[in-house]
């Protein structure tokens, strides 16, 4: 459990925001190194790692995708040495004034986020909660010096070292989605040595945040039968309605709706239910918010399963998830994928009258 | 000028400074600061003791006849949150201690109690509010911290929560939570161990500044000094300006102080009108020695000088402080700089200072 921990604790300390992805990507292709047969990069910066299978070829594949890119900000402009930012990816600007940042410059530079006082803003502000667009990151340098070291789209990203809240929950940011990477990782983890007859690609995935530019590419690329994405969801927290989420720590949420095949649920139900691992049944009515929306359509289609890790406060730089939740659907992926065989695919196939 | 000055802010210091600011001491709970200081005035002063609000009282005697009894202050405590109800499985309702704007506290981990358990502010994410939702500060009342199920019972109401802010040096430049006032504290122990001789030095590290200047009060009625510095940290809002008319940013003009320009000299505040004659002496050192100052610009806000200089029969005072952005944020910035030139200034005033400066008709 404890190294468990620290893997997880070190993949939501590496930099990764989406469309810059590059130094996540190598941590976790460092990782998968000795638990997959090959490595490879995708175009746009996905990575995919390939667990052969041992049943007779043309063997079929599945693809597990957990998107690696995380959200941040960016510079867009400096002003007497302080930088105006924009969100890269969904922040609620309300949870940015003080907030301890990184600016990825010429060089790596502590800063805060600072909400200017009152008499600083414009007028129609005031009695609002202050947009992005008002806010000022302060390095705590003086202008000549930011001249030097930053530029207008340079990275900014969240500086909140990760919290242990006890010995199962971890808080921090960029858990959303970090926590499905590391849960992708211990399922590799468990198949080690396991005989299974499917090929599994394993992907961590660029771009969610902004375009899904890598579930759509990585999935035409590597062509599975079965795509799975791994992500997380609302968990249960202080302030929230007990039906827009899933309750927190009580397991992984299983997808239903117009991204996820049926009978594709049907069949993790049941491996869940067999294996005894505590699940919770997730309503996705719509766009799932996943990887799972562009895989389900790229090229001729694919049938999709949605599985997510219930998660506090999302987008903001404290998140919050049970550990056990990540190790429960780390094994529910692998011992799906250990009882694949050659007749499943008939399991998906549509009624016809 | 000043040259090879053993004022100069070193690396212990800095060191000091970080073991001040981690520490936990809400206004009315500031033992863990109480406790270093006393580990460092101890073995100096000629006498200490720590009241009944838990001020810490610390005399150094100097040499000569007629010397001024001058009391220094610094206050331990810093603003935080006080936990006030438990709502089960290890979320609190909380209320703040001294002023933080609400706005300050949504997603920030925190630090409880004296054994500093882990906790979170949360909020409610983004997908789950409406765009008119978003429009208005999340109010106090909706906040709550998070200490998960497994630490549920470490904590419990009535404990102090700060922000569990790391501290870090940046060439020049310090961010750390609880500069205020933990860089005056940091400023009054060097000052304590390196006294000027002509006066007696009266420390007073006192407590609940942030909450009505409460223990200054007692402290300076204790102490009775002929005069009294009040050590502390103030806003720099040296932010760039809004110009309506233009609306852009434009210049600044209400910055209260500036970030490098120096101790920051008050003439007056909401609090005190300081002593002018002590302003006057405090300028002419500055000028004399070379040291960097500034003015703070006049307005609101408060020192423990205002509890001071109103007490007995009255105190002349003045107040120097440390100008640092964002105070009362989880984030605060200060310059080396400006904590040196402070740290000279009041040496080299109280060094200079006798009855004469306090004519007057001079």
């Amino acid at each position: 459990m404890e190294d468990k921990f620290i893997f997880l604790k070190s993949l939501i300390s590496t930099s990764g925001l989406s469309g810059y992805e590059t130094p996540v990507r190598k941590q976790v292709s460092s990782a998968w190194e000795p638990l997959a047969d090959e490595l490879k990069t995708s175009r746009l910066g996905s990575l995919h790692g390939l667990r052969k299978g041992s049943g007779d070829e043309p063997r079929e594949s599945i693809l597990l995708a957990a998107h690696m890119d995380a959200i941040g900000l960016m510079v867009t402009g400096k002003v007497e040495g302080f930088l105006r930012v924009t969100e890269m990816g969904g922040i609620d600007g309300r949870v940015l004034p003080g907030q301890a940042v990184t600016v990825h410059g010429r060089e790596e530079l502590n800063g805060t986020i600072a909400l200017p006082p009152n008499h600083l803003l414009p007028s129609h502000l005031h009695g609002k909660a202050v947009p992005l667009e008002y806010l000022l990151v302060d390095v705590g340098l003086p202008p000549s010096e930011v001249e030097e070291k930053i530029r207008v789209g340079d990275l900014v990203s969240f500086a909140q070292p990760p919290i242990e809240l006890g010995k199962d929950i971890l808080a921090g940011h960029s858990l959303d989605n970090r926590a499905s990477v590391a849960a992708l990782t211990f399922c590799l983890n468990n198949l080690q040595g396991r005989a299974f007859e499917w090929d599994v690609w394993a992907a961590a995935t660029v771009q969610e945040e902004e375009t899904f530019g890598g579930a759509y590419t990585s999935a035409f690329e590597l062509t599975p039968k079965l795509a799975v994405a791994i992500d997380v969801t609302h968990g249960a927290g202080p302030g929230t309605k007990e039906h827009k989420t899933v309750p927190f720590g009580k397991g992984p949420a299983l997808g239903w709706g117009p991204n996820i095949h049926p009978a594709l649920h049907e069949a993790f139900k049941t491996v869940a239910g067999r294996f005894e691992i505590p699940h919770i049944l997730e309503a996705l009515p719509r766009h799932s918010g996943t990887d799972a929306f562009a895989m389900q359509v790229a090229a001729a289609g694919i049938p999709t399963m949605v599985i997510s890790i219930p998660l506090r406060y999302m987008h903001t730089p404290v998140e919050m998830v049970v550990l056990k939740d990540i190790t429960r659907t780390a094994r529910l992926l692998a011992e799906f994928i250990v009882e694949l065989d050659d007749q499943f695919m008939q399991k998906l196939a549509w009624d016809t009258e | 000028m000043l040259e090879n000055d053993f004022m100069q802010v070193n690396n212990d210091q800095i060191v000091m400074l970080e073991r001040l600011c981690n520490a936990c001491a809400v206004s009315g709970d500031e033992g863990e600061v109480r406790s270093i200081v006393l580990e460092q005035v101890q073995p100096v002063a000629d006498e200490v003791s720590v009241d009944p609000m838990g001020n810490v009282l610390a005399k150094r005697y100097g040499a000569g006849e007629r010397r001024m009894r001058v009391m220094v202050a610094a206050h331990m405590d810093e603003v935080g949150l006080m936990l006030t109800n438990d709502e089960g499985d290890g979320v609190f309702r909380f209320e703040t201690v001294g002023g933080i704007a609400a706005q300050q506290l949504p997603a920030k981990e925190m630090s409880i109690g004296n054994d500093h358990i882990p906790g979170i502010v949360g909020a409610v994410p983004i997908h789950l509010t409406s765009l008119s939702e978003r429009q208005k500060d999340i109010p106090l009342d909706n906040m709550r911290i998070d200490v998960g199920t497994e630490n549920a019972g470490k904590v419990k109401i009535g404990d102090r929560a700060v922000f569990a802010t790391k501290f870090h040096q940046q060439g020049n430049s310090i961010s750390a939570k609880a500069i205020d006032d933990r860089i005056g504290v940091a400023i009054l122990l060097r000052l304590f161990t390196n006294p000027p001789p002509n006066i007696d030095l009266f420390a007073a590290f006192t407590v609940q500044e942030e909450v009505g200047l409460r223990g200054a009060r007692v402290a300076a009625f204790a102490l009775d000094p002929d005069l009294a510095v009040a050590l502390d940290c103030t806003p720099a809002n040296d932010l760039p300006g809004w110009d309506e008319g233009e609306d852009q940013w434009a210049k600044n003009t209400r910055y209260n102080t500036r970030l490098g320009e120096g101790a920051a000299i008050y003439v007056a505040d909401r609090g005190t009108l300081s002593d002018p004659r002590l302003v006057s002496h405090f300028v002419k050192i500055a000028e004399e020695t070379g040291i960097s100052y500034q003015f703070r610009q006049p307005g609101g806000g408060a020192t423990d000088a205002g509890a001071i200089h109103t007490q007995r029969s009255g105190i002349p005072s003045i107040s120097v402080s440390v100008p640092a952005r964002h105070i009362h944020t989880a984030v605060a910035i200060a310059r080396i700089s400006d904590w040196e030139n402070t740290q000279k200034l009041i040496f080299h005033s109280l060094t200079g200072i006798t009855r004469d400066s306090l004519n007057r008709n001079g």
